[in-house]
C-alpha cells in the first residue's frame, strides 16, 4: 500500500441522511493543497438508471477530502472511449485525472455500466471496468467505481462501498440502523423502546452483535442482516455487554457479570462454550481483538484508574498500554494493527486519541468534549466516532493522523454508537 | 432499633388502610389497595399523604393478605421500604450513611419474604464511555446486593444489573442533574 499520501487521507462519506436523498452539509476542515484535481464526466446514457452514477462518484471523491472535483460540464458528445477524449482540453482545465464512462440497458433488463480512468498529463488509461447490474444496484456500483478510482490514485483501498451501523435515539425510541457509508439506503435493523448499544460487525459483514436493554438489563444479541432474526447469545444473571468479534468470526469476547464484577469471557457466536479469559480484581471491559486474533486490548481499572491493557489469548499477564492521564477507555485497534485509538479524559474533556503502537507516540485527534465509541474504517485511514454538538449526539470522522476532520451539523436526531463495517468481498 | 421502626411503620400503614373506614380498601382504579400488584414506575411516586391518612382512631389491627403477609408496605410512602433509590458521589460505589437504613430495611424484608425478588439497577452520570459506565453501574448495584445479602436476603432473590448512563433520570448536564443519575434503584418483581 502506498503510504505516501497517507497524510492527505480523508474518507468522505456522509453519514446518516435521515431520509433517502437528504443533502447534508459537510464541514471539512484541514483539507490541504495536495488534493488531486479530477474531472468526473457524466456517463453517456446514464439517464437509463434511477440515479446519476457520476454524481455519486463525484460526491464520494469530493467528500473524501483527497480530491478536488472540477467542473466537468459543457462536453458534448460525452466521450466513451479514450480516442474520443480531448486531453488538451482537460489539461487546460488543470485536471490531473479524468473519469468517463457509459451506461446501457441490456436485452435481459439488466444494465451495463463502464468507466475509464485516465491520467491526463500522461494521456494514459489507469483503470477501466465494466459492471452488470440491476437497477437497484446503481448506487453500489457508483461506490465501487469510486473505490477503484480512489485506490488507483491514492494507493489506499477505498471504503465507499462499505456500510456503517449506528443507533438513532428519538423520543422514547431507539433504532439500530445500517446504511451505505454515505448515509444513503439506511435500513432499520431493530427498533426498541429500550436502549441499544455497542453494535459490532461480524468480520464477514453478514451479522451484527449488539447490546439491547429490551429485557430491562443489558443482554447481548446477534442478528443476521439478511434473515433479520435476533438471537440472544449472552443472557446471564447480571449485565451482558461489550461484544467484540474475533477476526476469524469464530468467537466473541464479551463482558459478563455472572460471577460478580465485569469480566471478559470468550464465547462462540451461538452462545456456547463460554469461558472466562482471566480473573482481575476490578473492572475489565471493552475488549477489542488485535487484527491477528492473538491478543485483546481492553479497559481495566485494576491499577486504580481506567486504563488500556493488552493481554495475549494464549495466557500470560496483561500489559498496561496507556500511562498518560487518569481515564483512558474504549480501545480500538486499526485493521492494519499500527494504530490504537481510545477516548482519553483531558481536563474534563473526553477526546479521541491515537497511539502509534510502534513509537508509543500519543496524539489527540479532536477538539471536542464528549467523544465516544470510535470505529476504524476497514482501510485504517479514518476513524468514525460519536460526539456531542449542542447537546445532541452526532457522528464525526477524522483521519487517523488527525489532519482532516468532518462532522455533520444540523442533524435532527440524536445519533450514537457508530460501527464501520468490513470491506465488501471479504466474505469468507 | 430498625425493627422497632419497621413495626411502627407497618402499624401506621395498617392503621391507615384499616382506618379509612368503609371506602378505603379500594383505590381509584377500583382494586383493593392491599392487593395492589400494579407495576410501579422505576421512579417511586412522589411522597404525598394518602387519602384518609388523617385517621385518628388509633386502631392497630393489621390486615393480612392471602399469604399472611403484611401488604402494602413496599409502596406506603411512610414506609422506608417505599424508598428505592441510593445516590452516589462521582466515580464511587460507596453507600453513604443516609442510605444504609433503606438498604437494611429491604434486606430484612427480603429475608422475611422469601418469595420476593428484586432487581437492582445501577446507573451513572453521562460522563465517559457507555460500556465503562455499564461496568461502573454494575459495581454500584453489586455493592447494594452485597448489603442486602448481609441482611439475610438470599442471592437468588437479588439480581444486580447495570443500565450505565443509558437511562438518566435527569437529562441536563451539570452536577445537579448528574447527582440524580448516579443512582441504584431497587425494583421488586412486577415493577419492571
Amino acid at each position: 500500500m502506498n503510504r505516501v499520501l497517507r497524510t492527505l487521507f480523508f474518507a468522505g462519506l456522509i453519514l446518516l441522511a435521515r431520509t433517502a436523498g437528504a443533502q447534508l452539509n459537510i464541514e471539512i476542515t484541514g483539507a490541504g493543497a495536495n488534493q488531486i484535481p479530477i474531472a468526473v464526466l457524466q456517463l453517456a446514457g446514464e439517464g437509463v438508471l434511477p440515479g446519476s452514477i457520476s454524481d455519486v462518484v463525484a460526491k464520494d471523491l469530493s467528500n473524501s477530502g483527497r480530491f478536488n472535483v472540477l467542473y466537468s460540464g459543457g462536453v458534448n458528445p460525452l466521450p466513451t472511449e479514450m480516442s474520443q477524449v480531448n486531453f488538451g482540453d482537460w489539461k487546460s482545465r488543470n485536471a490531473d485525472a479524468l473519469v468517463i464512462g457509459s451506461a446501457a440497458r441490456l436485452a435481459d433488463g439488466r444494465y451495463e455500466v463502464r468507466f475509464r480512468l485516465f491520467d491526463v498529463p500522461k494521456q494514459a488509461q489507469l483503470d477501466g471496468r465494466a459492471f452488470t447490474l440491476s437497477a437497484g444496484q446503481w448506487r453500489l456500483t457508483a461506490h465501487r467505481i469510486a473505490d477503484f478510482i480512489y485506490e488507483k490514485l491514492t494507493g489506499d483501498r477505498g471504503v465507499f462501498s462499505t456500510r456503517v451501523a449506528y443507533v438513532v435515539k428519538s423520543r422514547g425510541r431507539y433504532e439500530l440502523k445500517v446504511a451505505d457509508s454515505d448515509g444513503e439506503n439506511a435500513v432499520t435493523v431493530l427498533t426498541s423502546p429500550e436502549p441499544i448499544l455497542s453494535p459490532a460487525w461480524s468480520p464477514d459483514g453478514t451479522r451484527l452483535a449488539y447490546v439491547s436493554f429490551q429485557q430491562k438489563k443489558p443482554v447481548i444479541y446477534i442478528q443476521d442482516l439478511m434473515g433479520g432474526r435476533q438471537i440472544p447469545i449472552a443472557n446471564y444473571r447480571g449485565s451482558n455487554s461489550a461484544p467484540a468479534w474475533s477476526p476469524d468470526g469464530r468467537q466473541l469476547a464479551v463482558v459478563l457479570t455472572r460471577d460478580g464484577s465485569s469480566q471478559i469471557y470468550l464465547t462462540n457466536p451461538d452462545g456456547s462454550n463460554v469461558r472466562r479469559l482471566m480473573t482481575s480484581s476490578g473492572i475489565d471491559t471493552e475488549p477489542c481483538f488485535a487484527p491477528d486474533g492473538q491478543s485483546l486490548f481492553f479497559t481495566s481499572d485494576r491499577g486504580g484508574s481506567p486504563q488500556i491493557y493488552r493481554v495475549g489469548l494464549g495466557g500470560g499477564d496483561a500489559q498496561r498500554v496507556t500511562f498518560e492521564g487518569s481515564y483512558n477507555v474504549t480501545p480500538r485497534i486499526s485493521p492494519d494493527g499500527k494504530t490504537l485509538v481510545y477516548i482519553a479524559r483531558n481536563n474534563g474533556r473526553f477526546q479521541l486519541t491515537a497511539m502509534d503502537l510502534a513509537s508509543r507516540q500519543v496524539q489527540t485527534l479532536t477538539n471536542t468534549q464528549k467523544d465516544e465509541s470510535p470505529s476504524f474504517a476497514p482501510n485504517s485511514r479514518v476513524i468514525l466516532y460519536a460526539t456531542d454538538l449542542g447537546g445532541r449526539g452526532v457522528l464525526a470522522r477524522v483521519s487517523s493522523d488527525g489532519r482532516f476532520s468532518q462532522r455533520i451539523p444540523d442533524q435532527a436526531a440524536d445519533v450514537r454508537e457508530p460501527a464501520w463495517g468490513p470491506f465488501l468481498g471479504d466474505q469468507k | 432499633m430498625n425493627r422497632t421502626l419497621k413495626l411502627v411503620a407497618v402499624s401506621l400503614c395498617a392503621a391507615m388502610v384499616w382506618g379509612c373506614g368503609s371506602q378505603p380498601t379500594a383505590d381509584s382504579s377500583g382494586k383493593p389497595a392491599v392487593e395492589d400488584r400494579n407495576p410501579t414506575p422505576v421512579i417511586p411516586p412522589p411522597e404525598r399523604p394518602r387519602t384518609g391518612s388523617a385517621d385518628q382512631s388509633g386502631v392497630t389491627t393489621r390486615p393480612l393478605d392471602s399469604s399472611g403477609q403484611v401488604g402494602n408496605e413496599l409502596k406506603d410512602p411512610n414506609n422506608i421500604l417505599s424508598k428505592r433509590s441510593i445516590f452516589y458521589e462521582y466515580d464511587s460505589d460507596a453507600v453513604r450513611d443516609e442510605f444504609k437504613p433503606l438498604i437494611l430495611a429491604h434486606g430484612r424484608y427480603l429475608s422475611s419474604h422469601r418469595g420476593a425478588k428484586v432487581l437492582i439497577q445501577g446507573n451513572t452520570d453521562e460522563r465517559g464511555s457507555r460500556e465503562y459506565n455499564i461496568a461502573l453501574g454494575q459495581r454500584r448495584a453489586e455493592a447494594v446486593k452485597r448489603m442486602l445479602v448481609l441482611q439475610g436476603a438470599q442471592e437468588s432473590q437479588v439480581e444486580a444489573v447495570s443500565l450505565g448512563k443509558e437511562k438518566p433520570r435527569c437529562e441536563q448536564s451539570g452536577e445537579e442533574c448528574w447527582s440524580q443519575n448516579r443512582r441504584s434503584d431497587i425494583l421488586y418483581g412486577g415493577e419492571y
